[in-house]
């Protein structure tokens, strides 16, 4: 998914009106915003954050010191680990880390619905459409949490729903 | 909260400037932790600093917790913040760690270190003087700043990288530099050390690669074209090479018999590691020494360099006792046996050794004696007395593989002299109960023995000097440069270089005339005696540092004999000895993610890729393109069908086929006329850099990498005829045929490069190229840095046929069940405990072989079809012994003995 594409997504999500115009910069295709008072924005993460000012919920970039610092912390990972070059090997390294990561966690954050949620859905599921069941099973922590964030209303739009066992077919895989 | 920070780690610098900065230092316990230490339990490779806050939580990443502290302090972040911290970590980070690994780890400078980041310096540099501010974010410091600042100063603070030109960088770089939170931030990380506070840091550090963190995997990162835009020169010099033709050749310098030095030119003397006589290599092996090691040989020969490559079997030792033992032969016939297993296996894989020899001969004794007098009488050497145990019946001291007893932690009654096959615990020969000689049963006596030791202590200080001089300006791999560090760092110990053996070149000194020297003492003399049975001029290869580079190529286990040891050994004996100059260590090639055994026969071992009916270029073009370069990769069949079927087949071999079937189908073996449009003008020069970039790869012994150039060349080569449609357009009008006719030209000119640049990773392949082309023999001896038109208009080729033929699945399926890593019924073989083979008269001949390899096959595959149906079970036993028996005569025909025992390890 190109990243004007996913910001359209969020903008949606967000309840903003269209009007935002993305133009996409060097090889990597890095999103730049226009905005209409003052200089463009680039960067998917700053993007999108600047995105969820305008539709005043501020409380998705997280509402103590602590939690702002977390969910910036896995945009970086978003736009660092997720869209980085990934060799098979990084891909399952990443899914093996945030498996582990979410174990105890609802959410990025712990317990509240963030942006980190949103962008980290949007970066995986190229990935996790592609999963067999069995690694699905493999990564129970991060399919739980995909399969919650991709039926928040709004948030898949038009996105393929990746289907999930609740049924573990493979007992000898732990 | 707790910050846990790794000395040296660049990331330090932006945290602590962050903390002072926003007044949080007081509320930190900082922890130091070592540079691997996974302080974070969720993530698989380590990150640091990380800090830890008070409700468990952790912050990873250097801008997250520099965000964190700031608020804290109640400052909120804003857009142009976002987008200069977002920046950092996506451009400047990757950008920056290569420079910073240029220069601090490889110890590179200038172009090398300002290049990588240059575009980002430029960046910072101009957005500062479009918005006349001060800083970053506006008119005073903000995050961005400290962060960027931080970043950058192991860099900045040399001011040879922070070029006059970019003024408004400067100033902003100083103007941070002087603030109290980042001095503060400087003196505690780097310690007055300057650059170097980083150096241990990241030498344990991945390389990082441009322009992006690079994968890991046998998956490399398709390059599509260059990013790289042409300049209008760059084209004209391509365009003017290339109409040079054949002129633009170097000439041919003749080679020599024997190749010897020569005052003025590049003399490249080449070794790979001296395999163990006793064993058949595997692929591992053969990857990590001679292969690597005949790559950089023959394109070192492309190149014209004055080259000499040799190898040879290391071949005294305790093991070669054990194995002669084992196989009712002595020592001498062992090594004669499996010499020419060595040879026979290197020879099919078509190394190109100057000359393979061996340990064993007159003039190892002659030149290890030499250097052992040296030492001795230059007060190198110390005497001390060992306990240990000796046998009187046989009147031997007994390795430890020779001694058998009870094992004194678990009882079991046949631990070895090392370690207890039933618990596993390592033992010393001496603390045996009841110890037996293995040999005559006799129990041995504890008796000391005197040994000799060489001192390295004393000789630490002319090894680091030498070490300091030799690492700065060469290509030594990162592991190997680990490896050596870190044996210095624990500070060298005196090391016994004498043996109480039989197999072994003699130690010439009163009181020890029932003595041999240690084999890794006097295996690496071995390149030095093997050179001399080369030549008796092989003095002015082994004594003459100021002519000649010495490339070595092994294993990472190998190192420390190479770079510590043998070096100590010649240093101290003060003979003006070569020493090397770049230690190439390869890491682990792995079989199917698992380890090659040999007891389990799990693996593909130098003898069997024989009768796998793959061709050797096939196995060497794989296993050169999984080289463990940078860190382990895996052998995997698979794997390998797929390189074969897509990279082989499928790009560069339907590309070169199908430039040399244009000329033949359509212009009746002519090279036809060409005339360039600037789009063929470009491509020329998009070539030209590619082989730039195989060049530079190649100096740097950068193998694997290079391979890749090849492909990439011919994968525009399948673009160029693609877009062009010479088939279509022969067709056409009197224009369309001449396009046809250069498009055909240029297209197998590219073929007669490649055959050239393939040359060093498959040379029978290269060769079958250059015969179908009918290149001139003066082009196929020498790789040019630039791309000339090898095959003007006019020039005939010969017949062309294709190069690699398809692997299919079910040919890979049964090779891999053959060599193990499927199930099969091995759990039932080692159930069946083999009793051991007896010893082996001789290599049966290939046919014999393979007769009974398929009979393996075959009759595995009744007992499982029988398992499969759950036949009746008398009926299944019935079978697996019959296989169990097959297999046993297929181990002796291949010269090795069945080890059936579980757990059983070593080579």
């Amino acid at each position: 998914m190109a990243a004007a594409e996913e910001l359209t997504l969020l903008e949606k999500l967000l309840g903003l009106r269209r009007g935002n115009k993305y133009s996409a910069q060097g090889d990597r295709q890095i999103p730049v915003l226009q905005t209409n008072n003052g200089p463009s924005l680039t960067g998917l993460a700053t993007i999108a954050a600047h995105l969820v000012k305008q539709a005043n919920k501020e409380h998705l970039l997280g509402s103590t010191a602590e939690e702002k610092a977390v969910v910036q912390q896995w945009l970086e990972y978003r736009v660092t680990r997720i869209d980085g070059h990934s060799s098979k090997e990084d891909i399952r390294t990443m899914l093996k880390d945030l498996n582990s990561y979410l174990e105890d966690k609802v959410y990025l954050t712990g317990n509240n619905f963030t942006l980190a949620d949103i962008l980290l859905y949007y970066g995986l599921h190229r990935f996790i459409v592609d999963l067999t069941f069995q690694e699905k099973e493999k990564y129970l922590n991060v399919s739980r949490w995909f399969s919650h964030i991709q039926h928040y209303p709004g948030i898949r739009q038009h996105l393929s729903n990746v289907v999930f066992i609740k049924n573990r077919l493979y007992t000898n895989t732990h | 909260m707790q910050l846990f920070v790794s000395d040296g780690a660049p990331g330090n610098l932006p945290v602590l400037a962050a903390a002072g900065r926003a007044g949080a230092r007081g509320k930190l316990l900082i922890s130091t932790v070592g540079p691997e230490e996974r302080v974070v339990p969720f993530l698989t490779r380590p990150k640091l600093p990380v800090l830890k806050l008070d409700s468990d939580r952790y912050l990873f990443s250097t801008s997250a917790i520099c965000r964190y502290f700031f608020l804290l302090s109640g400052w909120e972040q804003d857009d142009l913040t976002n987008q200069w911290l977002e920046w950092e970590t996506t451009e400047l980070q990757p950008a920056l760690s290569v420079a910073l690994y240029n220069l601090v780890v490889q110890g590179k400078k200038g172009e090398d270190v300002l290049s990588p980041v240059r575009r980002a310096l430029i960046h910072i540099d101009h957005s500062l003087s479009r918005r006349s501010c001060p800083f970053l974010v506006g008119d005073s410091e903000s995050l961005a700043d400290i962060v960027l600042w931080g970043a950058l100063y192991p860099l900045l603070q040399d001011p040879t990288y922070l070029p006059d030109e970019l003024a408004a960088l400067q100033t902003w770089f100083r103007t941070l530099s002087v603030q109290e939170p980042c001095q503060q931030a400087v003196e505690s990380v780097l310690k007055k050390q300057g650059i170097l506070a980083f150096r241990s840091y990241l030498q344990k550090q991945p390389q990082p690669s441009v322009p992006l963190e690079r994968p890991v995997s046998n998956e490399p990162e398709e390059d599509e074209l260059p990013a790289h835009t042409l300049s209008e020169e760059e084209i004209v010099i391509a365009v003017t090479i290339w109409e040079q033709g054949l002129e633009a050749l170097p000439t041919l310098r003749p080679r020599q018999n024997p190749v010897l030095p020569v005052a003025g030119e590049r003399n490249v003397l080449i070794t790979s590691a001296l395999p163990y006589v006793n064993n058949v290599p595997h692929l591992g092996n053969i990857i990590g020494c001679v292969l690597s090691a005949d790559v950089f040989a023959r394109y070192s020969r492309l190149r014209q360099w004055n080259t000499l490559y040799l190898c040879g079997t290391d071949e005294y030792g305790t093991a070669t006792e054990t194995k002669a033992m084992e196989e009712g032969l002595t020592p001498q016939q062992i090594c004669d046996k499996y010499h020419t297993i060595h040879a026979s296996i290197y020879r099919w894989f078509n190394i190109s050794f100057d000359f393979f020899g061996r340990t064993t001969t007159p003039l190892q004794t002659k030149i290890t004696q030499d250097i052992f007098q040296r030492l001795l009488s230059r007060g190198f050497l110390l005497k001390d007395t060992v306990e240990q145990l000796r046998c009187e019946r046989c009147a031997r001291f007994l390795a430890d593989r020779f001694v058998e007893g009870i094992c004194p932690f678990c009882g079991y009654e046949e631990a070895r002299g090392d370690q207890c096959d039933k618990c596993g615990k390592l033992i010393n020969a001496i603390e045996l109960k009841k110890p037996q000689c293995k040999i005559c049963r006799e129990s041995p006596v504890v008796k000391s023995s005197q040994h000799l030791f060489l001192d390295l202590p004393k000789l630490e200080k002319r090894l680091e000097e030498w070490l300091g001089r030799t690492l700065a300006s060469s290509d030594w791999t990162p592991n190997a440069r680990f490896i050596t560090r870190s044996w210095l760092r624990d500070g060298l110990k005196p090391r016994c270089i004498t043996r109480d053996l039989k197999w072994g070149t003699p130690v010439p000194l009163e009181g020890f005339q029932d003595k041999v020297f240690y084999v890794w003492f006097d295996a690496t003399i071995g390149y030095l005696s093997i050179t001399a049975n080369y030549t008796d001029q092989w003095e002015r290869w082994w004594k003459n540092p100021d002519q000649v580079e010495l490339y070595q190529f092994m294993a990472k286990d190998n190192v420390p004999f190479h770079s510590v040891v043998f070096p100590c050994s010649a240093l101290g004996a003060e003979d003006n000895y070569t020493l090397v100059s770049h230690l190439i260590a390869t890491e682990y090639l792995n079989y199917e993610d698992g380890k090659f055994s040999k007891s389990r026969g799990v693996g593909v071992f130098g003898d069997m890729a024989q009768n796998t009916g793959i061709p050797s270029d096939i196995w060497r073009f794989y296993l050169l393109y999984v080289r463990p370069e940078g860190q382990d990769s895996s052998f995997s069949w698979t794997d390998l069908m797929l390189k074969n079927n897509s990279e082989l087949l499928n790009n560069l071999g339907n590309f070169i086929n199908r430039a040399g079937m244009f000329v033949c189908k359509f212009f009746g073996g002519c090279v036809p006329k060409m005339t360039l449009t600037p789009d063929d003008q470009r491509l020329l020069a998009h070539i030209t850099l590619e082989l730039h970039q195989y060049h530079q790869l190649l100096e740097k012994v950068r193998i694997r990498d290079a391979l890749r150039c090849i492909l990439t060349i011919s994968r525009h080569g399948n673009q160029y005829i693609q877009v062009n449609e010479p088939w279509k357009r022969i067709k056409g009008n009197e224009a369309d045929r001449l396009r046809a006719g250069t498009v055909t030209g240029v297209a197998v000119n590219m073929a007669a490069l490649l055959s050239i640049m393939l040359q060093p990773y498959m040379p029978t392949v290269s060769t079958t190229i250059q015969t179908q082309l009918q290149l001139p023999p003066a082009a196929c001896a020498v790789l040019p840095t630039n791309f000339p038109c090898f095959l003007p208009a006019g020039h005939q080729i010969g017949i062309v046929s294709p190069l690699f033929q398809k692997l299919e699945n079910d040919q890979i399926e049964s090779l891999k069940k053959r060599f193990g890593g499927g199930q099969l019924e091995d759990s039932l073989e080692l159930k069946a405990k083999v009793s051991k083979a007896e010893a082996p008269t001789e290599i049966a001949n290939p046919e014999q072989i393979k007769l009974l390899t398929d009979a393996v096959t075959k009759q595995g595959n009744i007992v499982r079809e029988l398992k499969a149906q759950k036949a009746d079970k008398a009926q299944v036993t019935a079978e697996v012994a019959k296989l169990l028996e097959l297999k046993q005569q297929l181990a002796l025909a291949e010269g090795k003995p069945l080890e059936a025992s579980k757990g059983k390890k070593k080579k």
